[in-house]
């Protein structure tokens, strides 16, 4: 076991599981909420979201030592704000069906506080490799959280999957997950499941612990 | 501060060139970015456009093969898009040709206020016919399994197969206003029968295509030779 | 550890009215309602009502077993919460949106707050809300009442298969030589098309093929037999009935041909069903007198407003919901002056509420040795291994 490899697959499922922006730090919550009616759009979201995280930590990890403090937010904005726009020129250039699903929400990446927050707490502490694993990990945790509402309300709200239907053409539409309020409700039933996850877990390590002290 | 207070704790002050030197670095490493990737992506962004619009005006003018874009002036009297500055007050709408290169029919757009938020849809005028012959919907927000049925009621869309859209006598409006009655009691061509239940988004199509129409096609039918010559 | 002592919050004397035993009655007061509604609409009615109560009860189980909510299935709140929503949903309802309404319901409205009790909006409406929202075409398909045959048939809607889309009932009414605005209620009648039934026939339900719930004579009736025992307070219903009349006869008065007359706005739809039986549920209402006037006038007023001047032709839903979310708020202003604290020195200052918030120095547990009893309503919790 190798410490390097063993360490940066640890950066990566920090973001994916137990620092998971979407359930556990419930970051982003904007897009979140706004574009997961389809698993298509869910997913597009996510890894424009992903890629723009991961060049701006990039940036700002190699950036960090010419930086100053004073001036380090406006720095990051920049940054940041360079690869949404880059992001959103690509988005038009691949498809303008797209572009108008996922509307302001692709500007508003710039103000995704999950990207902000890592560029300050740890690209800018360290180099840029570890930086845009753990980047990487962040995104893939944020594209993983999208998509499990995505799919939900997809499946629920219009009976497909990635645009393929799934019950045939008798289905019952729910209207209210395409609504926001079914977005705050399956929002609502993850963030349920995974509390209820963690506390199974701890529960039994607190078990092991107790059995482990009679002994 | 004053010399007399407490002396604080050193603290690193960074030169102000330090920081002007860092932003101006980063902002010339973000233009270069920006501008490259604007210039790699300007042919297939533009193309796409070209692309969405085209297809919206084919669906509403079914024979159409090629379009070009119009505007309708105030003054009276029509202008291609691109040649000289557009005057304020215009309409733009797009005229459409078929294989032949024969005007096929032209396309404009309408919006009118919906249930959710404004519903702004695309309309084909046929001047053969002198009838509105195909709608799409360029953006709305209807509540989904009532009002987005403007989009795939057969009966509904069968309103706007021909739907009389004549001039009066002095090509000032349209001789009979196109409106939206309750459903089942279509009787005339100019009316468009709504979809049950779903009455308010009906209406607001009828007066998109309304407003619309009586715009734009007193303006335009007087200049129909002009845009038949395509160029 | 020495002698402990227990320390219990107030009440400390018990009165013979238990929560059981006012379900209960509320119970015995819905089944003529159901009766009716079922003599109306024959075997679908019935369906519905056995299905979403079902789902109710069996919600209320999962959840009451899993330990995360207070209250025990004996407390007939479940089988209330299923009984009113099924009457507030049209007969011809499929009934698995029916079972996702009573599943709703009793999760979203009642369990996510902790039971009984503990619930902030009326559980019944918030089911309703939530297929209002979800299914918005099917909620507003009703059938009309008091058809031949309707004790041998099921609504063909009724008994669509889960997740799929529901018959069409406007073909079966036309089988039936009815056309499809017979199933339209008369506030969407009234609202759409412009026209009004007679304040008799909406307050018999009696004559035939209207699409109507239960005859609001009836449901009047049942509940005075509530207020009498003291089961519910009758100024809550009092407050909206007369709310809504007095707000749609000022309408009325001042354009009689653009609005309708009051006794059509006090007896079509749910107004009557919601002012006595949903509006009067006791957690989701304000305990205060004053509060309850407050709180039925909001009601009443929010019904006619929506019901004038929305895009929905009902509106007593909704109108309890907000009211039910404004009811803390009323019963923090309209808290009565306690005992020996005159009205009058209080003039000019800000009121105090009638609370007396705990001195913190006062009990200091580590030091009287006291063990608080464990919170009842987990005794059902899964004992650990």
């Amino acid at each position: 076991m190798t410490p390097t490899t063993t360490r940066g697959w640890d950066e990566f499922m920090e973001g994916i599981w137990r620092q998971n922006p979407v359930f556990v730090m419930v970051l982003g919550m904007c897009p979140t909420l706004a574009v997961t009616v389809s698993a298509e759009n869910a997913l597009s979201m996510g890894i424009s979201t992903a890629l723009v995280l991961i060049a701006s930590c990039g940036l700002v990890s190699m950036m960090r030592d010419i930086t100053p403090k004073e001036v380090r937010i406006a720095v990051y904005i920049v940054i940041i704000a360079t690869f949404v726009t880059v992001v959103d020129y690509a988005i038009q250039a691949i498809s303008l069906a797209l572009y108008d699903a996922l509307g302001a929400f692709i500007q508003l990446i710039v103000v995704n506080c999950i990207i902000l927050g890592r560029a300050e707490a740890h690209a800018a502490k360290n180099p840029p490799l570890p930086a845009m694993i753990n980047a990487a990990g962040m995104g893939a945790g944020f594209t993983i959280g999208l998509l499990a509402l995505g799919v939900v309300r997809e499946i629920l709200g219009a009976g497909t999957l990635f645009g393929v239907s799934l019950f045939g053409a008798g289905f019952q539409p729910w209207v209210i997950m395409v609504l926001p309020p079914g977005g705050f409700f399956v929002l609502g039933s993850w963030l349920l499941l995974f509390a209820a996850v963690e506390r199974r877990k701890q529960r039994k390590l607190a078990e092991q612990g107790e059995v482990g002290q009679n002994v | 501060m004053s010399a007399d207070a407490p002396p604080t704790p050193a603290v690193q002050t960074t030169p102000t060139v330090a920081m002007i030197r860092t932003l101006g670095l980063v902002s010339a490493i973000c233009g270069l970015i920006i501008v490259g990737a604007y210039q790699s992506t300007f042919d297939a962004v533009a193309a796409n456009k070209r692309i969405a619009t085209e297809r919206a005006v084919f669906k509403v003018i079914p024979a159409a093969k090629s379009i070009a874009e119009f505007v309708a002036l105030p003054t009276g009297g029509v202008q291609k898009v691109g040649a000289g500055d557009t005057a304020a007050g215009a309409v733009k709408f797009f005229a459409a040709y078929d294989e032949k290169g024969q005007l096929a029919g032209i396309a404009a757009e309408g919006a009118a206020r919906g249930y959710a938020d404004t519903v702004r849809i695309m309309f084909g005028y046929s001047p053969d016919c002198q009838c509105i012959v195909g709608l799409g919907v360029v953006s709305m927000r209807e509540t989904p399994g009532i009002g987005d049925k403007i989009l795939t009621d057969k009966e509904f869309l069968a309103n706007f197969v021909k739907l009389d859209a004549r001039l009066n006598a002095d090509l000032s409006a349209l001789a009979h206003e196109v409106k939206t009655v309750k459903h089942g009691t279509k009787t005339n061509p100019w009316q468009i029968d709504a979809i049950a239940g779903a009455t308010i988004t009906s209406r607001a199509v009828g007066k998109a295509i309304n407003d619309a129409a009586q715009v734009l096609l007193p303006k335009v039918v007087p200049q129909l030779e002009t845009l038949k010559a395509k160029s | 550890m020495t002698a402990s002592i227990e320390i219990r919050s107030a009440p400390h004397v018990s009165g013979p009215r238990t929560v059981e035993k006012i379900m209960r009655h509320v119970v015995w007061s819905l089944l003529p309602i159901c009766a009716f509604y079922v003599f109306q609409y024959g075997l679908s009615a019935l369906a519905s009502i056995v299905v979403v109560t079902a789902a109710c009860l069996l919600t209320e189980r999962f959840f009451v077993r899993t330990g995360t909510q207070a209250g025990s299935l004996s407390d007939f709140s479940a089988v209330i919460t299923g009984l009113l929503l099924a009457l507030t949903l049209p007969p011809g309802f499929p009934l698995w949106m029916g079972a996702v309404a009573g599943i709703t319901a009793i999760a979203l409205g009642k369990a996510l707050f902790g039971g009984i009790g503990f619930n902030v909006f009326n559980p019944a409406l918030v089911g309703r809300a939530f297929v209002q929202a979800a299914f918005p075409t099917a909620i507003a398909t009703y059938t009309p009442s008091l058809l031949a045959g309707r004790f041998g048939e099921f609504i063909p809607s009724s008994l669509a298969w889960p997740f799929m889309l529901p018959a069409d009932t406007a073909a079966w009414l036309q089988s039936k030589h009815l056309d499809a605005l017979a199933g339209a209620t008369p506030l969407a009648k009234w609202k759409f098309d412009g026209v009004l039934a007679g304040a008799g026939e909406l307050l018999t339900s009696l004559s035939g093929h209207m699409a109507v719930g239960p005859s609001p004579l009836l449901i009047l009736a049942c509940g005075a037999y509530l207020a009498a025992r003291r089961y519910l307070d009758w100024r809550i219903p009092a407050a909206i009935l007369g709310s809504a009349g007095v707000t749609a006869w000022i309408l009325f008065g001042l354009d009689p041909l653009r609005y309708p007359n009051p006794f059509f706005m006090l007896f079509s739809g749910g107004l009557v069903l919601g002012a006595v039986y949903m509006a009067t549920d006791m957690a989701t209402s304000p305990v205060t007198p004053k509060g309850m006037w407050v709180y039925g006038a909001l009601i009443g007023l929010l019904t006619v407003v929506i019901r004038y001047y929305s895009g929905l032709p009902e509106g007593v839903m909704y109108a309890i919901l907000i009211a039910n979310a404004a009811s803390p708020l009323i019963e923090k202003i309209t808290q009565p002056t306690p005992f020996g604290k005159s009205a009058m020195t209080g003039m000019g200052k800000r009121r105090k509420g009638a609370t007396y918030p705990l001195n913190p120095g006062y009990i200091s547990r580590e030091d009287a040795g006291a063990v608080t009893p464990k919170k009842r309503f987990l005794r059902n919790k899964p004992k650990k291994s």
